[in-house]
């Protein structure tokens, strides 16, 4: 059991658990600290500076991000000291800030845009500054995500993810000063880069910098288990107009705790596509003949196909799943030993591999299994 | 950087008690020369750059072509301070200081002082109020208000030659210490003595160790910090080229006091001379047995390594040094944990100056009591300046603590040459405030700066006259502080950024009245907001100079108006009509044709052409003075 220790937020008595950070003892008894850098799945960082709080007895004003509570602590999260130095780091941050908010994909779930409706800002001395407007090219490179260096804040919060959620080390802060950026090693674009396209940067960044390239909105969301392998991850899937627009990973899952690889947060374009197979194909030499004509028809009116279908002549026709069982076991029935080799899919679960890897060894007698390992 | 090659004379020989370093150093004194004829050529930095490497080239081809190879010792030494009159030659043993010495002088000193001990008046230190002419280097009044503690073998020993170091007491320190004292005795001596960290925060080094020495861990490092990097800063440069071994005896010390095996030391690859200084040295003392397994029989073992950095100004954090040494980008991280729990690679880590460490091995050759006694209540010991700037005495200077900034600059620097005012001093580089002339008298102690709004640093002392603009001084090191932020939280990287352009926008008369009051929130907000001590003190000179100097803030933004004709937007050239006398000298001279006139026509300036180089004013012979530079005023003609 943690221990609680008692400490002061604003004149109001709180507890927490030893170990905690100021910042998240003052979120769970309702006080508000604004902060950019600061995301709860990775470690903290401190940069953004907006957290900044008062401690008694402390000589300077310290990050709560980064602040352990410690037993009778007194903190003070807003003050005129405090208020005036969060408006100068907003304004400053602004002023380096591509603020383009309508056309942003991000509009509306921007963390920047928030903060600026929590903070004051002095508009005469924000117009004082000079708006940098830098003009790096935005790296498109990535097919699913794009990164606009001009938007970015600088949080680390992507850096962050990519080496301690994602392990991939794939970006990093380069240069100094004025000049820090992310960027990936001997800066390549992302695409050349060893980034996984996990998108795990992508779910957390705070700003429009790092956006997925499709943008839409879903209606409503679907809870569901990927199929892309066995590991089973938890997720949403977003759905718009019948189709599958996006795909987020489900926090509550025990399996990922919300993180998705790059099949399970992007790979879902199959699932409406014209040409995906849904069904077994057996190449057979039989009396179906006849009913060719009838898969033409089905394929040419782009329906999805549903039921099995036999390869007939380069053509497929439509049978029951049962008469495919039969099929194949007809067919199997005539190969014994080293004949016979299998190939069994990632999609399916360990179980179904499992079983599917004893028919092969005890019923066909071969060690011909593999496995296509990834899709 | 080629590796020193090894010594054949000591090969055999190792020094591995207290008593063969005495025997050792006997033996040393006992081969000197009998004459005792030595000419020392300072060899530091500052007097290379004029040429001290010709000169000793000659000493040495010219004593060989008079036979005096074997009768006069030809050495180089470290830096001796005054480097503004490089090269320096001492001619001992009669400790003859001459200034200004080319290689035409060379055969001139060798026939008058070493063969007939006449001395050579015209190369002697002269005063130039009396026209009194100094012998020896006590009698200078450079060095007369100095005590040099630190900087005692500086210029004195040959900084790659062991014995010297040893001949002067080198290593009786680290002797004293590792055969008589236990690492209790030693930290509680170095808290005695009251040394406070040379870095510039004035930390106390023996509560640092302390903290290091009870941390828990096998495994602890010393790192001694020589990345120097204020620019006209050179006391570490100084120290570490012209006295190497009194740096590592420091860290012998240190690492027997906390419990340490391994030292680095992290300097920047900027300072070639001081690394092949360093290096030299650690071979030498591993050469001797005085480096490696079983120092001087103790059972403590300390080895020294040298890490070069990159040059980034704000690797000489402690935090951005450790994650420099370790691989990483130069950024700092906050503090707690603090270095010496938690350092470099996770252990334990001192991370001491490099003047710190010399004083350290100062305090235990002659008692923690003799330092103590050295200073004023709260800041012992003394304190090297590197003193630039418009000052008559450019150089190094080590005062006790508690000199007051007038008797620097006056009585050991020699005032403001060219008869002009003082206007301000900064101290503690570009991180430093801008001390105004009413404060001159202000004792320098860590405290007494940071209340006047300034820092100790690391001990850059920059004077300006009055032909200096603050508003452009802030300026420039706001645009050396803008580059060198590591750029890690919002308010250093942007905040620096926004108060260099607005300052930029002043300087160019483009400044609005609110611009003060913007400055001063921004400065005020990188202060209390940035990570490090970096962004804590880079507004120093905005803010100091706000503080003392409002009115040439005012004067720009209100009156367009540069008192110190500095700021090239603000001033203009202008031909006065009846002075001119048409002699077509400047018109001549103008680089961009902006002169109209002819001979027999008064000139006159093109102000849309003219760039404001000054080259007319320069030209313009002193008998007629015909060009004036105004600013702020409307020119009549």
């Amino acid at each position: 059991m943690t221990k609680h220790v008692p400490l002061t937020i604003n004149g109001v008595e709180v507890r927490a658990p030893e170990g905690t950070t100021i910042l998240t003892a003052a979120q769970d008894a309702g006080i508000y600290i604004p902060t950019l850098c600061h995301c709860p799945d990775v470690s903290s960082q401190g940069v953004c500076r907006l957290c900044l709080v008062k401690i008694e007895k402390r000589r300077r004003l310290e990050p709560s991000c980064r602040t352990l509570v410690e037993e009778g602590m007194v903190v003070v999260t807003d003050d005129a000291e405090i208020e005036q130095l969060r408006q100068v780091i907003l304004e400053l941050i602004l002023s380096d800030h591509d603020f383009n908010c309508l056309l942003c994909p991000k509009s509306g779930n921007c963390r920047l845009q928030e903060l600026v409706t929590h903070i004051d800002y002095n508009e005469r001395r924000f117009n004082r500054f000079e708006h940098v407007a830098k003009e790096l090219p935005i790296d498109t490179s990535n097919p699913f995500f794009n990164f606009n260096p001009n938007k970015c804040i600088h949080c680390t919060i992507c850096v962050r993810t990519c080496n301690e959620i994602s392990g991939t080390h794939a970006i990093d802060m380069a240069h100094r000063g004025y000049d820090l950026k992310v960027s990936t090693f001997a800066n390549k674009p992302l695409k050349e880069s060893v980034c996984v396209s996990c998108g795990e940067c992508v779910e957390r960044c705070p700003v429009g910098a790092l956006t997925p390239k499709k943008v839409e909105h879903p209606t409503r969301e679907v809870k569901t288990t990927c199929t892309h392998c066995g590991v089973g991850c938890g997720l949403y899937l977003g759905i718009r107009g019948g189709a599958i627009i996006r795909a987020r990973g489900d926090r509550e899952n025990p399996v990922n705790q919300g993180n998705l690889c790059v099949r399970g947060r992007y790979g879902h374009e199959f699932v409406d596509c014209h040409e995906r197979l849904s069904f077994p194909l057996v190449r057979a030499y039989d009396e179906y003949a006849q009913a060719s004509s009838i898969v033409d028809e089905v394929t040419e009116k782009g329906k999805p196909v549903t039921a099995p279908l036999v390869k007939r002549e380069g053509k497929f026709v439509e049978i029951t799943w049962d008469q495919a069982i039969k099929y194949v076991a007809s067919t199997l029935s005539h190969y014994k030993g080293d004949q016979f080799s299998a190939i069994s899919s990632a999609k399916c679960t360990n179980e179904e591999n499992y079983l599917f890897q004893k028919f092969v060894r005890v019923v066909m007698g071969t060690n011909n299994i593999d496995h296509c390992a990834r899709l | 950087m080629k590796k020193p090659a090894p010594r054949e004379s000591s090969k055999s020989f190792k020094i591995d008690s207290p008593e063969s370093l005495q025997l050792f150093k006997k033996s040393i004194v006992a081969g000197e020369s009998a004459t005792g004829k030595e000419v020392v050529i300072c060899c530091g930095s500052g007097c290379m750059s004029s040429g001290s490497e010709h000169v000793r080239e000659a000493f040495v081809s010219e004593s060989k072509q008079q036979g005096l190879e074997d009768e006069v010792t030809i050495k180089r030494s470290g830096c001796r301070g005054l480097c503004v009159r490089g090269p320096i030659v001492v001619v001992d043993p009669d400790d003859i200081f001459y200034q200004y010495v080319t290689k035409e002088d060379v055969p001139e000193i060798i026939s008058e002082t070493l063969l007939e001990n006449r001395v050579v008046e015209k190369l002697l230190d002269e005063d130039p109020a009396t026209g009194k002419k100094y012998l020896h280097e006590d009698d200078i009044p450079f060095y007369k208000k100095q005590k040099r503690v630190v900087l005692k073998n500086c210029g004195r020993i040959d900084p790659t030659s062991i014995e010297d170091y040893i001949k002067v007491d080198g290593f009786q320190a680290v002797a004293k210490v590792v055969s008589r004292m236990t690492p209790e005795e030693v930290i509680e001596d170095i808290k005695l003595s009251g040394l406070r960290g040379r870095g510039g925060a004035g930390f106390p080094t023996g509560i640092k160790w302390e903290t290091a020495g009870n941390a828990p861990g096998e495994e602890k490092y010393i790192i001694c910090n020589g990345d120097e990097g204020d620019p006209g800063a050179f006391m570490d440069r100084s120290v570490m080229e012209g006295d190497p071994f009194s740096v590592l005896e420091g860290m012998m010390i240190a690492g027997y006091a906390v419990g340490a095996s391994r030292g680095i030391i992290y300097v920047r690859a900027e300072y070639p001379l001081a690394v092949h200084h360093l290096s030299t040295a650690i071979a030498q003392c591993a050469d001797l047995g005085l480096l490696g397994r079983d120092v001087m029989g103790s059972g403590f073992d300390f080895e020294i390594k040298i890490v070069k950095g990159a040059g980034a100004f704000v690797c000489g954090e402690e935090t951005a040094l450790i994650a420099s040494v370790e691989g990483r980008s130069g950024q700092p991280r906050p503090k707690p944990p603090f270095p010496a729990i938690q350092g470099l690679w996770g252990k334990p880590t001192i991370i001491n100056n490099v003047e710190t460490l010399v004083n350290v091995s100062r305090i235990m050759l002659n008692g923690a009591e003799w330092y103590s006694k050295i200073g004023t209540e709260t800041n012992k010991g003394t304190k090297i300046f590197s003193l630039v700037g418009t000052v008559r005495n450019v150089g190094l200077v080590e005062v006790e603590m508690g000199t007051t900034l007038r008797e620097i600059i006056y009585d050991v620097g020699g005032g403001i040459p060219g008869g002009k005012r003082f206007k301000a001093v900064q101290t503690g580089g570009p991180s430093g405030g801008c001390i105004p002339e009413e404060l001159l008298d202000l004792p320098v102690e860590y405290e007494t700066l940071a209340n006047v709004g300034s820092i100790m640093g690391s001990g850059g002392m920059l004077v300006m006259d009055e032909s200096t603009c603050i508003v452009n001084i802030a300026r420039y090191f706001l645009d050396f502080a803008q580059h060198e932020s590591c750029g890690q939280c919002v308010p250093c990287r942007l905040g620096t950024k926004q108060m260099f352009k607005i300052l930029k926008d002043i300087t160019k008369g483009e400044g609005n009245p609110q611009d003060i009051n913007t400055l001063f929130y921004l400065a005020e907000a990188v202060k209390a907001g940035s990570i490090c001590g970096l962004g804590m003190t880079v507004p120093n000179p905005v803010l100091s100079t706000i503080k003392y100097f409002r009115d040439e803030y005012r004067e720009h933004i209100h009156e367009k108006r540069c008192r110190a004709l500095v700021c090239r937007s603000l001033i203009s050239y202008h031909i006065k009509e009846y002075k001119c006398k048409a002699c077509l000298k400047c018109l001549q001279a103008c680089p961009v044709d902006a002169i109209i006139g002819a001979k027999w026509q008064v000139h006159e300036i093109d102000q849309t052409k003219c760039v404001k180089c000054g080259t007319c004013m320069e030209v313009c012979p002193s008998r007629f003075s015909a060009v004036e530079c105004v600013s702020g005023q409307v020119i009549e003609d």
